[in-house]
């Protein structure tokens, strides 16, 4: 009897500690000359994959037999017509001086315009809306400034746009190929020749554009929220067909609560914590319907299934939209109340009288977060503003109400403001005799009816 | 723009439910479950046990009124550890169950197979095999074994209607209320039950162990604890609304704190409604509108035993 085998350890060591082993004396011992080992560390220990600087290039200094000296001589460069002479200085070995053409003038690209001839042009180009001579004036700025049709619409004589004279121009040119051309076959695969300049069409897209790059950003977010509404209807849409038994209700749900989340969207004044929270109230409701119906729906998908699991999904739907922390609290809510997380009978109506109660302790344990906030604020609210009022001590009353709530509620705050109060009272009646004798009248008003 | 777009994605939905209703031959409104239980059975072998050979077990599925299971699963197959022989142990018929002896607990993976109407797709279940007892210092007695069941149901949620055809009256199977107007073709006549082998469990060897799981207790515990929270949704809800109304009285009419009043109101009424507080949220939507008379408000408070 093996120990091994009753442990169920395998019988062979791991190969790969062996392995491990050879790994890092490799790499201690490569270490590259020409550059220190830290510099070499900071790329990673990796060579880098273009050769960046030949080391043995950076200390190489001329060979001593030549003799380099510097002159200031003229030269003529072959991109000039004019046959300027102008000066540079230049590095002459050994009392020659270089030979060649300026080295910068093989940059000097121009575009082939096309030249056409009188008889050309009567036969061939004429146009109702061109004369010869704007043709011809179009053509030798086109030379001139090498097709940059914005210069030359400026250059130009009559306002045309810059698509008109794109258009006359290539309509020109292709008109051109085409007649010189031996026959119409040579010249179909000329990009001229196949795709045509349309100028309506650069109109349109070139608006498009001015269009798109000029939104304000007001414009932007009415985009996007349209966009997101659209998607939503979309959603909903998809669904209220996958559960359609279910559409009805669902549907009419939407309705109220899509016209109530846009006009909060639609309301461009900045957003109060009123709007916040009555769309946040909302949105969950229309949340936890849609994810209801999208968990319905995607069981019937699955065919067969277990009850358990089909509670399980149900209850992560109805708490998608609360926090791990929320999620918890029900769940120790459940056994305080005596009821097991998961029913040990899960019959149909046991699990669905189980999510119901998961959802109503949703909603106690949200309402009660509610008014936590709500008393916070009215504390410090009624710290600022509170005089004198009749029935103080039916304040006291209310207090012993809410203890009927199991949750510890912040009543630290409450009370010591009450505690003030009632230490303010009499200083306060004599510091703002004005107050009191405004609130009067409001009082005796409900008193009156 | 936006209602007429809704409402006729109602209509188009409308359309398609009735389209599907003609068209397709799966029911969508029935919903067939079978009730099963499915664990384990271990007995201690005592003098007999020997290393290996501690226990000897039985893992099964059977029907959670002991009826035949048969009519809906065609074969299980049970997935034992690697260290047994011939781990995928797969029986045919009716009782689902395997007896095997060993020493060791692990996971049971079984797959339940249905017949070719009721479902091509076969379902998964987990069961942990447990030999030893809970109580570790407890006498372990060959005469009384380890029983751990877990009670569950097979949803079939669109059955077809030759399955519901075939087991509309049998026992194991649970079956609603059929819609109004929905007929069934009549059951086949089944082969004479006494020439095939039993597959019910009530007079299983066993059946004695076996655990009986009743939803009534489940559901008075439920019950009961719906209505505690209940009640407590009362009491916050109350307390909701006198706030809102002690900021009235407060603040007057149009300065700061009315935002925050009527927002209470709106999150006040939007909970769910119970019998019980229908009066309160009609009363705290209605105090929306009536804001502007901080007057009445008095009167309500009163009306509804709310002490200022």
């Amino acid at each position: 009897m093996d120990a091994k085998d009753i442990l169920g350890l395998p019988k062979t060591p791991l190969p790969l500690a062996q392995e491990k082993k050879s790994q890092p004396k490799k790499d201690s011992q490569r270490k590259p000359d020409g550059i220190s080992r830290e510099v070499y560390a900071l790329t990673g220990g990796l060579a880098p994959l273009m050769p960046s600087i030949d080391v043995s290039q950076l200390k190489r200094r001329p060979p001593s037999d030549e003799k380099i000296t510097w002159q200031w001589l003229p030269f003529t460069s072959s991109a000039r017509k004019d046959n300027l002479q102008l000066y540079h200085w230049v590095r002459v070995v050994n009392g020659v001086p270089p030979t060649g053409d300026y080295s910068f003038a093989k940059y000097n690209k121009s575009v082939d315009v096309v030249k056409y001839t009188e008889e050309e042009y009567e036969k061939y180009l004429t146009d109702p809306m061109w004369t010869k001579e704007e043709t011809d004036q179009l053509f030798d700025l086109c030379e001139r400034f090498d097709l940059r049709f914005v210069v030359i619409a400026d250059r130009f004589t009559s306002s045309r746009s810059v698509e008109e004279l794109k258009d006359r121009y290539y309509n020109v040119s292709r008109a051109m190929l085409i007649a010189r051309a031996p026959s119409p076959g040579d010249v179909s695969g000329h990009p001229l020749v196949k795709e045509p300049y349309n100028s309506s069409q650069e109109t349109e897209r070139k608006r498009a554009l001015s269009m798109v790059l000029s939104q304000t950003k007001h414009q932007e977010r009415k985009d996007t929220q349209v966009l997101a509404e659209a998607k939503r209807i979309a959603e909903s849409r998809m669904t209220a067909l996958g559960t359609e038994e279910s559409a009805l209700p669902v549907a009419s749900n939407f309705d109220p609560d899509i016209a109530e989340v846009a006009v909060n969207l639609d309301d461009t004044a900045s957003p109060s914590s009123n709007a916040q929270l009555a769309s946040a109230s909302v949105a969950p409701s229309t949340s936890a319907m849609a994810d209801n119906a999208s968990t319905l729906a995607s069981l019937r998908m699955l065919r067969v299934y277990m009850r358990t699991y089909g509670l399980e999904q149900m209850v992560q739907a109805a708490s998608s939209s609360a926090g791990l922390r929320t999620i918890k609290r029900v769940e120790q809510t459940l056994q305080d109340l005596g009821v097991s997380l998961k029913p040990k009978v899960p019959t149909k109506a046991v699990c669905s009288e189980h999510l119901e109660l998961r959802k109503e302790i949703l909603t106690l344990l949200n309402l009660q977060k509610q008014l936590q906030y709500k008393e916070a604020e009215g504390s410090s609210f009624r710290d600022g503003s509170y005089t004198d009022m009749p029935g103080s001590p039916k304040w006291s009353q209310r207090d012993q109400d809410r203890t009927f709530i199991p949750d510890s509620m912040s009543f630290g705050g409450e009370r010591v403001g009450r505690r003030d109060q009632k230490r303010k009272g009499p200083g306060r009646v004599s510091e703002n005799p004005s107050s009191p004798a405004h609130k009067r009248p409001r009082k005796l008003k409900a008193s009156d009816l | 723009m936006r209602h007429w777009f809704v409402s006729f994605i109602t209509f188009f939905v409308l359309l398609l439910y009735g389209l599907a209703q003609i068209l397709n031959k799966k029911l969508k409104d029935v919903e067939i479950s079978i009730p099963i239980v499915y664990g384990n059975i271990a007995f201690w072998l005592g003098k007999k046990a020997n290393e290996y050979q501690s226990h000897k077990w039985t893992v099964y599925v059977r029907g959670a009124t002991n009826e035949d299971l048969g009519v809906v699963i065609k074969r299980a197959v049970f997935q034992l550890h690697s260290s047994f022989n011939n781990p995928t142990r797969v029986i045919e018929a009716p009782p689902f169950e395997l007896s095997e002896s060993g020493w060791g607990e692990f996971e049971i993976a079984i797959t339940l197979y249905f017949h070719n109407d009721v479902c091509d797709k076969p379902l998964n279940l987990y069961h942990h095999l447990k030999l030893y007892p809970e109580d570790e210092s407890g006498f372990v007695s060959i005469k009384k074994p380890v029983v751990v069941e877990s009670y569950d149901e097979i949803v079939f949620p669109e059955p077809s209607e030759g399955f519901l055809a075939r087991i509309q009256s049998h026992p194991s199977v649970n079956l609603p209320r059929l819609p109004a107007g929905f007929t069934l073709p009549p059951p086949v006549p089944v082969e004479d039950s006494s020439k095939r082998r039993r597959g019910d469990t009530k007079d299983h060897p066993l059946a004695q162990w076996f655990m009986n799981f009743s939803e009534a207790d489940e559901l008075l515990q439920l019950a009961a604890a719906r209505q505690q929270v209940s009640g407590l949704l009362w009491m916050n809800k109350k307390t909701l609304v006198a706030i809102f109304v002690k900021y009235h009285l407060l603040c007057g009419l149009f300065n700061i704190g009315f935002d925050a009043c009527s927002t209470l109101a709106w999150s006040a009424s939007s909970y769910s409604k119970t019998p019980t507080t229908d009066k309160l949220d009609r009363w705290a939507e209605s105090t929306v509108e009536i804001s502007l008379r901080p007057v009445n408000a008095l009167l309500l408070m009163q009306s509804f035993e709310i002490s200022t």
